[in-house]
């Protein structure tokens, strides 16, 4: 395995960047469907620079990952084992899942939390072919009247919602861009 | 682990703990001259868990942290070299990551007799002078024979 | 009603002005330096590394001297510091076994392959104050002896040999932090272990005491009590093996146990385990000896409902920083909340003034 792809590629000054691609990833989730930019790590294809920048920001050796098929590359796992330390987990483990959304499924795997800790439930960061054309329309918590997105599917986002509180998060990747769908979303088909 | 270590990543494993181990102004006195270098990640300090095992031999458990500094760089001739040295000490992270990288060049051995050898040196005199002190501390129990039947 | 909660800033500002000129005291006397705490007060050191659960001398030695001396409030700053460091892992579990102790004391047996090594300690000293340290410029010089070179085997583990001990279970290859997760009962033994070598030596020592005093008796013998340093090994997830990172000095105590038998268990001896950062042979005997005390459900033992027993009791109280904070933000502005009581109080005296007039 070639070194290069696996050391390079983290964060240049980690304290600014991580602070800033944190507040992004807020953002991101705090206002759903709306377009935040995530830069700084250069991470191996197929990661995006969104999805490396969000596994270089949020996770560490106490946050477990699972790699769809998509993304199960050793340059990724390389650069996840250096970068972030995060021990690499089958889907029912993790903390944090990457991968496209087909590669994903099925997304019923992946830890909805418990009635007594619903934040124990995963984050899935969905590597995505674009932004547009929308094809839902997304409202809920976060969202003053709508918001269109362009999402992989609808209907599984559908079922994640009808369980709330319990369910799993998403980031929804493409290059440096990315937006959040909380699991808190109504999400309906345009 | 399962797989024992090649020869290799044992000498590496025995270099890391000696430099790790080591105290920051010994190595920065036996420094050679720095190669050129790019950082992968810049001296960074953290934590790292420390664990005990229950009754010493059972279950593990959580201790505490201790401060821990890391660097990783590669040399211009391509070597890698990674640090994971004990305290907050950027300077030892980086110089100890320069050695670990330099030991695997055709020189190794002269980094080898220069720098690790006298760290190793120093290392153990210090746990010999320990270990003296504390040898002085042994209690030598005599039994007092009472009777004249001896 | 709406109390004022703004000003004070400029009070406050002189407040920790005043705080800094009384920390450096009389400016005709030399300053202490951070190095010179860490060398020389380095029992308040270990023990603010152990409770504040952060082994850095340094920092420790510095937490003191910012705090004046004060040491629960020097634990207060490295639980605060030790917040902003990213973890980079947890060690493998260390190994005391391969120790090379500057202490090593059994109470059991005499004789003990290693020999009793008595290392720098206060025992056999008269407890006399020393006035000649009252002038400086003395620099005493321990003596030496020829280490024997003897291997320094757990004490317990001969017992173990001959089938006399309970048997360790091996546990969970990656134990619960309550430094990430809350705590939450009932707690298992590597749960209560580190709340207990991160809990307050004072109350830990009083959890003991009361066990030694009858209040959930086990009839505890130091088996061995060791301090010495130990090599601090980690795996290292860009390399694949595990390096040494460092090293720590413990001190490591384990009880023997009498116990007398259950329903499940033969009569055997127990185990009661004290691990703690640097020197801290007190406060590693004391957390053995409640670590037994709060085995007892494990053990198939009557709970005589004492308190060392209780480990919701144990646990939620023994840590020094979460019970300072509690307690301490009574003494910060309640107006809100008195004024409330103040009108309660007000009322329920004018009825019952009222009913006592209208009965006359």
């Amino acid at each position: 395995m070639s070194q290069d792809h696996v050391l390079t590629g983290g964060f240049a000054a980690p304290p600014q960047e991580a602070a800033r691609a944190f507040r992004a990833a807020l953002e991101a989730m705090a206002r759903p469907g709306r377009v935040q930019m995530l830069r700084g790590a250069e991470p191996p294809e197929p990661l995006s620079v969104a999805a490396g920048t969000l596994l270089l920001t949020l996770c560490d050796t106490t946050t477990p990952v699972h790699l769809a098929p998509s993304h199960d590359t050793a340059a990724v796992r390389g650069w996840i084992a250096f970068h972030c330390g995060a021990p690499v987990v089958p889907a029912e483990e993790a903390a944090f899942a990457v991968g496209r959304w087909d590669a994903l499924q099925p997304v019923t795997r992946f830890a909805i939390g418990t009635a007594d800790y619903p934040d124990r439930s995963a984050t899935l960061i969905v590597e995505t072919e674009g932004m547009a054309p929308p094809n839902a329309t997304l409202t809920g918590p976060g969202i003053e009247l709508s918001h269109p997105a362009r999402l992989p599917e609808i209907a599984a986002f559908q079922a994640n919602r009808a369980g709330f509180p319990l369910g799993f998060d998403c980031y929804l990747c493409v290059g440096p861009e990315v937006i959040g769908l909380p699991r808190s979303t109504i999400v309906e088909a345009l | 682990m399962t797989e024992p270590l090649s020869p290799d990543q044992a000498a590496r494993r025995d270099r890391m703990g000696i430099l790790a181990r080591a105290e920051a102004a010994a190595l920065a006195a036996l420094m050679p001259p720095a190669p050129a270098h790019r950082m992968l990640r810049a001296p960074e300090v953290g934590a790292v868990m420390v664990r005990g095992r229950a009754g010493a031999t059972g279950a593990p458990f959580n201790l505490g942290e201790m401060s821990v500094t890391r660097c990783s760089l590669r040399l211009e001739t391509g070597e890698v070299g990674h640090s994971y040295v004990q305290g907050r000490d950027k300077d030892h992270a980086r110089n100890a990551a320069l050695i670990d990288a330099l030991a695997q060049r055709p020189e190794g051995a002269e980094i080898e007799r220069i720098v690790l050898r006298p760290l190793a040196e120093a290392e153990a005199a210090r746990a010999q002078a320990r270990a003296e002190k504390a040898a002085a501390t042994r209690v030598e129990f005599f039994t007092l024979v009472r009777g004249e039947d001896q | 009603m709406y109390v004022a909660v703004k000003g004070g800033e400029r009070a406050i500002e002189a407040a920790h002005e005043w705080l800094a000129e009384e920390r450096r005291g009389d400016t005709a006397l030399p300053e202490l330096s951070v190095a010179q705490i860490r060398e020389q007060m380095a029992l308040a050191v270990n023990r603010v590394m152990a409770e504040g659960s952060l082994y850095d001398p340094d920092l420790a030695a510095l937490a003191i001297k910012q705090a004046r001396g004060d040491l629960i409030e020097a634990v207060f700053l490295i639980r605060a510091y030790r917040t902003t460091l990213p973890r980079f892992g947890g060690s493998e579990p260390v190994d005391t076994g391969a120790m090379l102790p500057d202490r090593r004391i059994s109470a059991t047996f005499k004789d003990v392959p290693g020999g009793q090594i008595l290392g720098p300690t206060f025992d056999y000293t008269h407890r006399l104050l020393d006035f000649k340290l009252m002038a400086e410029g003395e620099a005493p010089v321990a003596r030496r002896a020829e280490p024997r070179g003897e291997p320094c085997p757990h004490v317990l583990a001969l017992l173990d040999r001959d089938g006399l001990m309970e048997p360790q279970t091996p546990g969970e290859a990656v134990p619960p932090d309550l430094t990430r997760e809350p705590l939450e009962m009932p707690a298992g033994r590597p749960l209560r272990l580190q709340a207990l070598t991160r809990g307050d030596e004072g109350f830990v020592l009083s959890m003991a005491y009361s066990t030694q005093r009858g209040y959930g008796r086990t009839h505890a013998f130091v088996g061995e009590l060791r301090i010495g340093r130990v090599p601090v090994e980690m795996e290292i997830p860009e390399l694949g093996f595990a390096v040494e990172i460092g090293a720590v000095e413990l001190t490591e105590c384990e009880t023997v146990n009498q116990f007398t038998g259950s329903k499940s268990e033969p009569p055997q001896f127990t185990r009661g385990y004290g691990l703690v950062f640097g020197q801290s042979e007190r406060k590693a005997i004391s957390m053995s000896l409640v670590d037994r005390a709060l085995r007892w459900e494990e053990l198939g033992e009557e709970n005589s409902g004492a308190p060392a027993q209780d480990a919701e009791f144990v646990l939620y109280h023994c840590d020094n920083i979460q019970a300072t904070g509690f307690l301490e933000h009574i003494k910060l502005p309640h107006y809100v909340d008195f004024q409330s009581e103040l009108e309660l109080i007000r009322r329920l005296r004018a009825e019952a003034l009222g009913q006592r007039e209208a009965a006359q």
